[in-house]
C-alpha cells in the first residue's frame, strides 16, 4: 500500500492508540493536516503551540497515556520548548511532531527554519529528525515505547515537508529494536532482601513517596507497604495523591513549604524509604544537613538518579511497582518466619505530637479586610465534586493549593513541578479535563500565571471544554514579592501587577467563558457553587486575595530544613 | 610536556558504544559539555558491525561527577554501552603526525630520532620532514617533546583509542561484542 509520509504519520499516530492531538498547523506540518480530517483522531487547535505541549502534559498526567502535540517548524518549535522541558522535568511521557523545512533547504536558514532537535536534544528523553518517509513508523513506534517506558519523558519527531509528501511502502514495525534501551524494571533480589532488613531494623522510618509512584501505577502497592510496616508517607508536590491525605499515616508534603512535621519526619529519621523520588533540592534544603542520621533505601528506574544527590545505602533500580511488591514479598516471608518490627512507639508519639503543636495555619480575615487565599481554598476543596482534578501554576497560589487541599486519589493534582513553569495551570487543565471528560478540573491559578497562558480559555471555550480556574488575585508576582519581603529588606521591585488591569471578568467573557468575580468571603461559597454548577463552557473565578499574604512554614533557599521558618505565632519549640 | 599536570583532576578513559546513527557524536558531546567537562580526546569510527561506533574519549574530571556524567550518557537511546578503561588494565594506542623543522644541518639528528622510536618519515621536503608516529600516549608525548627542539611546524594527535587487555577483558565489553554479533 502507498502512503504519502503525511498519511504515514497520522495512520502510525493511529496504531499508536492516539485519540487526541493538541496542535495548531503552519507552513512545514501542513501535509500532515490533510490526513487529520479523515483520521478519528481528535485535533485541538490551540491559540499558542506553548498551550499544546501543556494541555498533551496535562492529558498525559491524568490518563496515563502518552500526550501528543503537533506543531509547525521554528517558531512553533522553539514554542514548544517550555513544556518539552517542563515533561522531562517531571517525567511526562509526550510525543512532539513538529515540522521542518524541505530536506534539500535544512542548514540554509530557510523560512521558519530551525535546529529543532539540536534545540531540543537537552530538554527531550529522545528525538530524531526523519530523512526518509519510508522510517516514518518506525520511528513513531519508537517514540511512543521510548516516551511510555522507563523513565517516562518527552520524545520529539522533526519531520521535513517532503518526507510528509513522498510516498512510502507502508508498513508497521512488529517491535522496537533498540540495543541501546532496555529499561530494568527488577531489581536485584539480594539488595531488595537488603532492604527488607534495613525496613525490619530502623526505628525511625519514613516513607519519602515521590512523583515516580504515580507514573508506576504503584499507588496501590505504596498503601499496602506503608501499612503492612505501619510506616509514615510524606508525599512530594509530584506525588501529592499518591497517599491519601486522608490516610492516619499520611503526613502530607515535606520541603520548602512543607508542613513542619513532613519535613521533622524526614529530618529525624534513621530510615528513608525513598521510592521513585530524587532528592530535589526543594525538599532536602541544604544538602549536608539533610536527614543526617537516615539510611537511604532509594528505588528508582533511572540509574542515574542513584546517588546523584544522596549516596543511599540500599539502590534498588527498577520500576516502583514491582519493586515495592517484591519487598512487600520479602517482607512477609521474614516476617512469617518469625522476624518483627521493632518498638516504635516512642517515634509515633513524637509525630503525633508534632502533627497537634504545628498544624498548617493562617489568620483569618478581619471583617472589612482583604480575602486570604487559604480560605479560598479550603471552600473550593470542601465544595468540589468528588474526584475533582486540581491543576495549578506555580508560586503562592500553587503551595497552598498543594498544602490545603485533600487529595485523596491518584492523578488528581497536575502540576509543574521541577521546572516550576508559570503559565501551567490553564492549559494543563484543558489537558485534563480532555483526558478526563467525566471529572470536574479546576486549575487554580495566580494573577501572574493567568496572564501568560490565558488565551488557551478560547480554545477550551471553542472546543467546549469546560474547565473552572480560580484566579488568587493579589496583584503581584505573590512568591516573588514574599522573598523580596523577607530576603531583600521589603525592597519591592518589578513584582506589582495591578488588581484590575486587566479586567478578569471581562477578559474571560470576552474568551467565551463566564466571568465571576469574589471579594468578600460570603461571595465566595456562592460563586463556588454557581461555578460547579456550570458545566457547558469554562469558568473563571477571580478572589480578589490579601496581597501581603505569605506561604509558610518555609525552610530559606540554602538553609537547612532545621531553620524552618514557620508561620507568624507559631513556636519552633519542641520541632 | 606532562599531560597530567599536578592539581588537576585525572584523565579517565570512556569506551562508549555506540548506534552508529546521525547525532549521536553531538548528543554525547553535548551532554558532557553541558556540565562544564573538557573532552581532552575523542576518537570515533565504525565497529567491526557497522550497525555500531566506538567513541573512545578522554575527559578530566574528578572520579565522582564522572560516575554521574557515564549514568546520564547511559540513558541516552543510542548508546549501547559505556566501559571506563583504567589505562592499567588496557591497551591504548594512538597516532601522531608532524612536520619538523629538519634542514641539513639537522636533518640526520631528526632521523635518528625516528628511527629510535620506530617512527616513519612520509614526506621530505628542503627543509623539513613529516614524520608519523603510532604507539601508546606516552611514547607520543616523549616524542612530541624531542622534536620540539628542533622547531615543530604543524602537529596533528588522532586521539587515542583503547580496548581492555585480553587477560583481564571487562565482562561489560565482551558482552556488548556478543550482542552486536
Amino acid at each position: 500500500m502507498k502512503l504519502t509520509g503525511a498519511q504515514a504519520l497520522i495512520k502510525s499516530l493511529e496504531l499508536e492508540g492516539v485519540e487526541v492531538v493538541f496542535g495548531l498547523p503552519g507552513g512545514c506540518i501542513l501535509p500532515a493536516y490533510d490526513p487529520i480530517l479523515d483520521s478519528p483522531i481528535r485535533h485541538i487547535l490551540v491559540r499558542h503551540e506553548q498551550g499544546a505541549g501543556h494541555m498533551a502534559e496535562g492529558y498525559a498526567h491524568v490518563t496515563g497515556r502518552p500526550g501528543v502535540a503537533m506543531v509547525t517548524s521554528g517558531p512553533a518549535a522553539t514554542n514548544l520548548v517550555t513544556p518539552l522541558c517542563d515533561a522531562y522535568m517531571d517525567s511526562i511521557p509526550m510525543v512532539a511532531i513538529t515540522g521542518q523545512v524541505s530536506t534539500a533547504a535544512i542548514g540554509t536558514d530557510a523560512f521558519q527554519e530551525c535546529d529543532t532537535v539540536g534545540i531540543t536534544r537537552s530538554v527531550t528523553k529522545h528525538n530524531e529528525l526523519v530523512m526518509d518517509a519510508q522510517d516514518l513508523p518506525r520511528v513513531i513506534r519508537e517514540a511512543f515505547h521510548i516516551a511510555t517506558t522507563g523513565r517516562p519523558g518527552p520524545v520529539l519527531v522533526d519531520v521535513p515537508k517532503d518526507v510528509l509528501q513522498n510516498t512510502m511502502d507502508w508498513w508497521w514495525p512488529d517491535s522496537v529494536d533498540l540495543p541501546g534501551y532496555r529499561p530494568v524494571t527488577k531489581a536485584d533480589p539480594r539488595l531488595v532482601r537488603e532492604a527488607a532488613k534495613l525496613i525490619l531494623e530502623a526505628r525511625q522510618p519514613v516513607i519519602y513517596a515521590g512523583g515516580g509512584i504515580l507514573k508506576a501505577r504503584a499507588a496501590e502497592a505504596l498503601k499496602e507497604l506503608a501499612e503492612l510496616c505501619d510506616v509514615h508517607v510524606v508525599t512530594t508536590l509530584m506525588a501529592r495523591g499518591a497517599f491519601p491525605d486522608s490516610h492516619p499515616l499520611c503526613l502530607g508534603m515535606p520541603g520548602m513549604h512543607g508542613n513542619a512535621t513532613a519535613v521533622a519526619a524526614l529530618q529525624r529519621s534513621d530510615l528513608l524509604i525513598t521510592l521513585g523520588a530524587r532528592f530535589d533540592d526543594r525538599i532536602t534544603g541544604k544538602v549536608d544537613s539533610f536527614a543526617p542520621e537516615a539510611k537511604v533505601i532509594h528505588v528508582d528506574i533511572d540509574p542515574a538518579e542513584q546517588g546523584k544527590v544522596r549516596r543511599p545505602d540500599v539502590p534498588l533500580v527498577g520500576d516502583c511497582r514491582v519493586v515495592i511488591e517484591d519487598i512487600i514479598r520479602e517482607l512477609r516471608a521474614q516476617l512469617g518466619q518469625g522476624a518483627s518490627f521493632p518498638d516504635r512507639a516512642a517515634w509515633k508519639s513524637r509525630i503525633s505530637g508534632w502533627r497537634e503543636t504545628f498544624p498548617l495555619t493562617y489568620e483569618p480575615s478581619q471583617d472589612g479586610s482583604p480575602l486570604k487565599p487559604q480560605f479560598c481554598l479550603e471552600m473550593l476543596r470542601d465544595l468540589a465534586p468528588e474526584g475533582t482534578i486540581l491543576t495549578s501554576g506555580v508560586g503562592q497560589h500553587q503551595m497552598w493549593a498543594s498544602q490545603y487541599w485533600r487529595f485523596d486519589e491518584p492523578y488528581s493534582w497536575v502540576n509543574s513541578g521541577g521546572l516550576g513553569t508559570m503559565g501551567f495551570s490553564v492549559p494543563a487543565a484543558i489537558g485534563a479535563k480532555v483526558g478526563r471528560p467525566d471529572r470536574t478540573v479546576w486549575a487554580v491559578d495566580g494573577d501572574g500565571c493567568f496572564q501568560m497562558t490565558a488565551q488557551e480559555l478560547v480554545t477550551a471555550a471553542t472546543e467546549r471544554i469546560p474547565v473552572k480556574v480560580a484566579i488568587l488575585n493579589n496583584a503581584y508576582l505573590g512568591m516573588v514579592r514574599q522573598w523580596q519581603e523577607m530576603f531583600y529588606e521589603e525592597r519591592y521591585s518589578e513584582v506589582y501587577l495591578s488588581p484590575d488591569l486587566p479586567d478578569y471578568v471581562k477578559w474571560a467573557e470576552a474568551m467565551g467563558c463566564i466571568g465571576i468575580r469574589v471579594e468578600s468571603p460570603e461571595e465566595v461559597q456562592p460563586a463556588i457553587e454557581k461555578a460547579n454548577e456550570i458545566d457547558d463552557r469554562p469558568v473563571v473565578v477571580e478572589f480578589r486575595t490579601d496581597s501581603s499574604e505569605k506561604v509558610f512554614p518555609m525552610v530559606p533557599a540554602g538553609a537547612s530544613n532545621d531553620d524552618l521558618v514557620l508561620a507568624p505565632g507559631q513556636d519552633r519549640r519542641g520541632l | 610536556m606532562d599531560r597530567t599536570e599536578p592539581g588537576r583532576p585525572p584523565h579517565h578513559v570512556l569506551s562508549v558504544l555506540v548506534e552508529n546513527r546521525s547525532g549521536v557524536l553531538a548528543r554525547v558531546a553535548s551532554l558532557i559539555a553541558r556540565r562544564g567537562f573538557n573532552i581532552f580526546s575523542l576518537a570515533v569510527a565504525p565497529t567491526d558491525d557497522p550497525r555500531f561506533s566506538r567513541i573512545t574519549l578522554v575527559v578530566d574530571v574528578e572520579s565522582s561527577p564522572l560516575e554521574q556524567v557515564t549514568k546520564q550518557l547511559d540513558k541516552l537511546v543510542h548508546v549501547v554501552e559505556i566501559t571506563e578503561l583504567d589505562p592499567r588494565t588496557s591497551v591504548e594506542r594512538e597516532l601522531l603526525l608532524c612536520t619538523v623543522a629538519a634542514d641539513a644541518s639537522v636533518r640526520g639528528q631528526v632521523v635518528d630520532l625516528v628511527q629510535i622510536f620506530d617512527a616513519k618519515i612520509l614526506s621530505v621536503g628542503i627543509d623539513c620532514l613529516i614524520v608519523s608516529l603510532e604507539g601508546n600516549p606516552q611514547k607520543l608525548d616523549d616524542f612530541e617533546d624531542l622534536l620540539r627542539a628542533y622547531g615543530i611546524v604543524e602537529l596533528q594527535r588522532t586521539g587515542r583509542v583503547a580496548l581492555p587487555k585480553l587477560e583481564r577483558e571487562a565482562s561489560g565489553l565482551r558482552a556488548v561484542k556478543e550482542r552486536a554479533s
